[in-house]
């Protein structure tokens, strides 16, 4: 699966305060969450951002509470991917969980630029800048967390198999 | 090869054989914990799956977020909540009056215990591992997974050790100890890893001090933040526990990613400046900071404990003028104990306002909400942009005492500069 997006930058320490903010949380419903995804860090993004579109981020990224409003809000707001150069435990394990594909490469958390367009390859972690033409291999995935992308999460995983 | 207590309770937890750090491993889940927040989606994730608890008696819910609710979509959030618990029969569901902050709430009913694997569906469960178990946050789907089949994945995690010695400074207390450790990692430096915490200092500290240091671990991104259970931790949960627990110690040669000393006589009181935990600094480095509110309470600092120390600091004096100096004790328990030590009338006399056990204002919920450009001194764990209100406004973390002290200044004090 390829996606392809413009990108929009973000710092290191990214919390899920400022990728959905508490106030939100009294409903979970996605539409509602991804309309204000990224408000604490940049109040115009739910309204700049378009399918597809690839968010990149230092190091970090998803750090502080346990919500999955924090992946699901940035999945309903269109947004395809996350490139950082660390996530945050909780975050990490959420969006296999839930199917946002995320990848780690401190190369292309660091090179690409705002308003580039990138190409990722969600199966190889092959990250390609379409603006600078320049290429990134993201850390690979371990064998589970691809089923669990592959299975559609981790829900869909245990319908299939009958367990984790 | 020897084993870290980590490794022990993965170990007796799984199948596997393999706990080489990095691999993933099905581990089976003592207590599964979610809150009114993160139980919604893991109820709706559940129930698209049509099959019945695991086990009714491992799930938890404890609704402590927007409650009392604080409007129609957080009492309809719970309300869900209520009806899945009564409907499936789940035996330990907190509500109303049996509510408090979870994180409280737990140890206090002796429903975690040394050598549990415990998840919930929030990121202070690290809270538990005080008590020395192995306790993590994870998402709602998690718990929805742990719900259907009583296990959860996971990947084997290293673990640093972290070892205080000497003696604690005057006002120094557990919140101060972790800060400073975040402060000295900072908020990633454990990513993915396990902070063991030990020492003679630790040994030193009672129970509720090294809660409030586990439940910080999260804050320098760790995975658990386990202190090996002692004496005191047996005596604080023999009389709660309702099933066996185990006690595991690390082996001496257990492998560590890295070993850090901490000398307690360099720590001084802490506080947390803007908008990372990670920003801590001595008292005496904090210079002239003017504030409008004091929290005191949350699942770090919101015990009878954290409210002696802060009581100590407030009787008899006023709450500066100008500021809202907010008292929230954590469980309906800790509030009759304050009430019965008389704790409450100190608050009240004092100026203070007591809120209910609820995170309230914590996470920026309810009951104290700041506006653009206030200020507050807060005994919680999180001062990210916006943790408390508006965009504009800061949190500085710091323990009782230093909280209890500056409403009693209006800005940012040393408890020695109040009580002589
Ligand atoms: S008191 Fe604060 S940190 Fe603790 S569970 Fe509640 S919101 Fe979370």
């Amino acid at each position: 699966m390829k996606l392809t997006g413009t990108v929009h930058r973000f710092g290191n320490d990214v919390d899920t305060d400022a990728i959905i903010p508490a106030r939100y949380l009294n409903t979970s419903d996605p539409e509602h969450l991804g309309r204000h995804c990224m408000e604490d860090a940049d109040p115009s993004f739910a309204s700049r951002v378009s399918k597809g579109d690839v968010i990149v981020a230092g190091k970090n990224f998803g750090c502080g509470s346990s919500r999955e409003h924090a992946p699901i809000a940035i999945k309903a707001c269109g947004v395809s991917c996350v490139i950082a150069s660390s996530f945050a435990r909780i975050f990490f394990r959420n969006s296999f969980n839930m199917g946002l594909p995320i990848f780690e490469s401190d190369e292309a958390s660091a090179e690409i630029r705002e308003g580039d367009t990138v190409e990722v390859d969600a199966s190889t972690g092959l990250i390609r800048d379409l603006t600078t033409g320049r290429e990134y291999r993201a850390r690979p995935i371990p064998a589970f967390m691809q089923e669990l992308i592959e299975d559609g999460g981790l829900m869909e995983h245990i319908r299939k198999r009958g367990g984790i | 090869m020897g084993m870290t207590i980590a490794e022990k309770i993965l170990a007796a937890h799984t199948d596997a054989g393999d706990l080489e750090p990095g691999a993933i491993v099905k581990v089976r889940v003592d207590v599964a914990l979610a809150n009114d927040i993160t139980a919604p989606i893991a109820i709706r994730e559940f129930q698209g799956a049509e099959a019945p608890l695991a086990d009714p008696d491992m799930v938890v819910f404890v609704l402590d977020h927007f409650t009392p609710n604080k409007d129609i979509a957080s009492a309809n959030q719970c309300k869900m909540v209520r009806d899945f618990a009564l409907a499936h029969g789940v035996g330990n569901f907190f509500d109303g009056g049996e509510a408090g902050v979870e994180h409280a709430l737990l140890p206090e009913k002796g429903l975690v215990l040394p050598g549990d694997l415990i998840i919930g569906a929030d990121s202070h469960t690290c809270t538990y591992g005080a008590l020395g178990a192995f306790a993590t946050g994870v998402g709602s789907t998690d718990l929805a997974a742990a719900m259907l089949t009583s296990h959860a994945w996971m990947k084997v995690p290293e673990s640093m050790k972290f070892v205080f010695t000497g003696e604690l400074n005057p006002w120094v207390g557990g919140k101060d100890l972790v800060l400073y450790l975040i402060g000295k990692i900072g908020v990633d430096g454990a990513l993915y890893r396990v902070l063991e915490i030990g020492g003679p200092a630790i040994s030193a500290l009672g129970v509720s001090g090294r809660l409030t240091i586990s439940n910080m671990a999260i804050e320098a991104g760790a995975k658990a933040g386990i202190i090996g259970a002692d004496h005191k931790t047996v005596e604080y949960v023999k009389d709660r526990a309702q099933r066996p627990y185990t006690v595991y110690e690390s082996d001496p040669d257990a492998r560590y990613f890295s070993v850090t000393e901490f000398d307690c006589s360099n720590i001084e009181p802490q506080v947390a400046f803007p908008h990372l935990p990670e920003n801590s600094r001595g008292i005496s480095e904090t210079g002239e900071v003017r504030i409008d509110q004091v929290i005191i309470g949350s699942c770090t600092n919101g015990r009878i404990e954290d409210l002696r120390e802060a009581a100590q600091i407030l009787k008899g004096r006023k709450v500066a003028r100008g500021v809202r100096c907010i008292v929230m004790p954590a469980t309906p328990a800790v509030y009759l104990q304050a009430e019965n030590e008389g704790l409450v009338k100190t608050f009240l006399e004092a100026g203070a306002i007591m809120g209910p056990p609820t995170c309230g204002p914590c996470l920026g919920g309810h009951m104290g909400i700041l506006a653009k450009g206030e200020k507050a001194v807060a005994t919680t764990n999180r001062n990210f942009v916006g943790r408390m209100g508006d965009t504009g406004s800061e949190v500085y973390l710091a323990g009782p005492y230093v909280a209890a002290a500056s409403a009693v200044t209006g800005k940012i004090s040393s408890p020695g500069e109040v009580v002589s």
